[in-house]
């Protein structure tokens, strides 16, 4: 994965490369693919956290000091969601494409970028709403370990339960939002019989390989932080991830449209970012 | 695949955005050299009309912005609700759904500050009407960059506090009216 077309001319720039490098080789995160414009913004941040003058100083930390990486981690990867969120995106699972799943006696469904579990619950929520529950094995693949481990505990603030609620709500849901938590000290923990068919990994879509065979494949604004190169490779791998006819959705901006592997989708649900697996690909 | 663009304007407004940027870009001439990218506040959960309200106003072409698309001149692209609009520094958009800013998504200052670093002095920012302090910071960063910077007249703004809050961060930005900056961007770009 290459940013050639960075133009070298800043000095800014070339330690910002050498920095990217450096976590690459030493850390094996590679986000030298991503899009350049937030890395760069979310690590101008990050330097100004960690009292660095320059992106230099701040690989001389990342490198020497065994703490700064895993804090710089968090400011690398954008950890924004919502349980529903985009309620018409579950509305469309819900409606559309649940009906073709029902058609196979097992189901794998692999949320990519789960970040800290949100859209693995909604969809464990909805699949027991569904009566498909029993039969699905859910994978939440992210590669922040610390979200992972938020993700394995289900606790969310409590404020952004009534958020949850509404979302809920126009997805369509067919059960009250608060069957599946309990609320304690400013916290709701999610029923953890929803995640007894999850597993929770660690797993990178720069650099890892495909791991089972899926019927859905969930990723959402997870591709919009990516150059075309990385966003191609991301995509071939839910390709050979999906059975034929297995689904893929999006985030609500994303498409395939400029995508090397467009012509191996067709639009299921266009305006819900749906996409199906041809049958012949 | 076609060279990216010399230079680029960003715009930014907030209360009051639809007259103001009504002002300007229905005026922005058929060939105008430079892609416009504009972020207004808009609640998240709407879809924008804003697009389509311009795309039957104006001579160039206006859409909103799609993620890795490359940007073309003459063509003004809103940034989507609900996501951050950004430049690469290879003169595509990208989006991001990062944390709001001034608890703005989309936000004028990310635009800025990415379209600053893309253009360096070839961009030309200006921030409206408007009752936040958002595009304070990304106006220094344009002019810290070397571009040029506008901000319309605080007086003449439906919401004054967006361009009084733009020009104490960037005193060195020209405050101007709607008119004046609708003229100056004509002159933009030279004869490309």
């Amino acid at each position: 994965m290459t940013d050639d077309h960075i133009p070298p001319t800043k000095v800014d720039d070339v330690e910002l490369r050498l920095l990217l490098d450096a976590i690459a080789q030493v850390y094996h995160y590679d986000f030298r693919g991503y899009s350049m414009a937030s890395v760069k913004r979310r690590l101008s941040h990050a330097k100004e956290r960690f009292a660095c003058r320059s992106y230099s100083q701040l690989q001389d930390r990342v490198l020497h000091e065994p703490d700064v990486f895993p804090a710089l981690l968090a400011f690398l990867t954008v950890q924004v969601s919502e349980l529903f969120r985009d309620p018409a995106y579950f509305r469309a699972i819900r409606e559309k494409v649940v009906p073709h799943l029902r058609t196979y006696p097992s189901l794998k469904v692999w949320v990519a970028g789960c970040s800290a579990g949100e859209e693995v619950y909604s969809l464990a929520i909805l699949f027991r709403e569904e009566g498909l529950e029993d039969r699905t094995l859910f994978y939440g693949t992210d590669i922040n370990t610390e979200a992972l481990r938020k993700a394995e505990a289900g606790v969310y603030e409590l404020e952004r339960i009534p958020l949850f609620t509404e979302n809920h709500r126009r997805a369509g849901g067919k059960s009250s939002l608060s069957d599946y938590y309990t609320a304690a000290y400013g916290a709701a923990r999610f029923d953890p019989s929803l995640r007894k068919r999850t597993v929770f990994s660690d797993h990178s879509l720069v650099s890892d390989q495909v791991f089972g065979e899926m019927q859905l494949v969930s990723c959402r604004n997870v591709l919009i932080y990516f150059d075309r190169n990385l966003q191609d490779r991301a995509v071939g791998l839910f390709k050979d991830a999906l059975v034929r006819k297995g689904f893929l959705g999006l985030g609500s901006k994303e498409s395939l449209r400029f995508n090397k592997h467009s012509e191996d989708f067709s639009e299921f649900a266009r305006d819900e970012k749906l996409y199906q697996k041809r049958g012949d690909s | 695949m076609t060279a990216p663009p010399a230079g680029a304007v960003v715009i930014g407004a907030s209360a009051g955005a639809f007259d103001a940027l009504s002002a300007i870009l229905p005026r922005l001439p058929h060939k105008f050299p430079w892609p416009v990218l504009v972020v207004v506040h808009i609640p998240p959960d709407k879809k924008s009309l804003m697009a389509e309200l311009f795309a039957a106003r104006c001579q160039v072409a206006v859409k909103e912005a799609e993620d890795k698309e490359p940007l073309c001149g003459g063509t003004v692209y809103f940034a989507p609700p609900d996501y951050h609009l950004l430049v690469e520094p290879d003169g595509r958009a990208s989006l991001s759904s990062e944390e709001p800013v001034h608890f703005s998504r989309p936000s004028i200052d990310v635009l800025f500050e990415s379209a600053a670093d893309a253009f360096g002095p070839a961009l030309v920012g200006v921030v409206l009407t408007g009752a936040n302090a958002d595009g304070a910071h990304g106006l220094r960063a344009v002019h810290d960059g070397g571009g040029t910077t506008f901000v319309q007249r605080p007086d003449t703004a439906q919401a004054t506090m967006m361009p009084q809050e733009a020009l104490a961060a960037c005193p060195a930005a020209r405050a101007m009216t709607l008119q004046e900056i609708a003229a100056y961007l004509n002159t933009v770009g030279g004869d490309a």
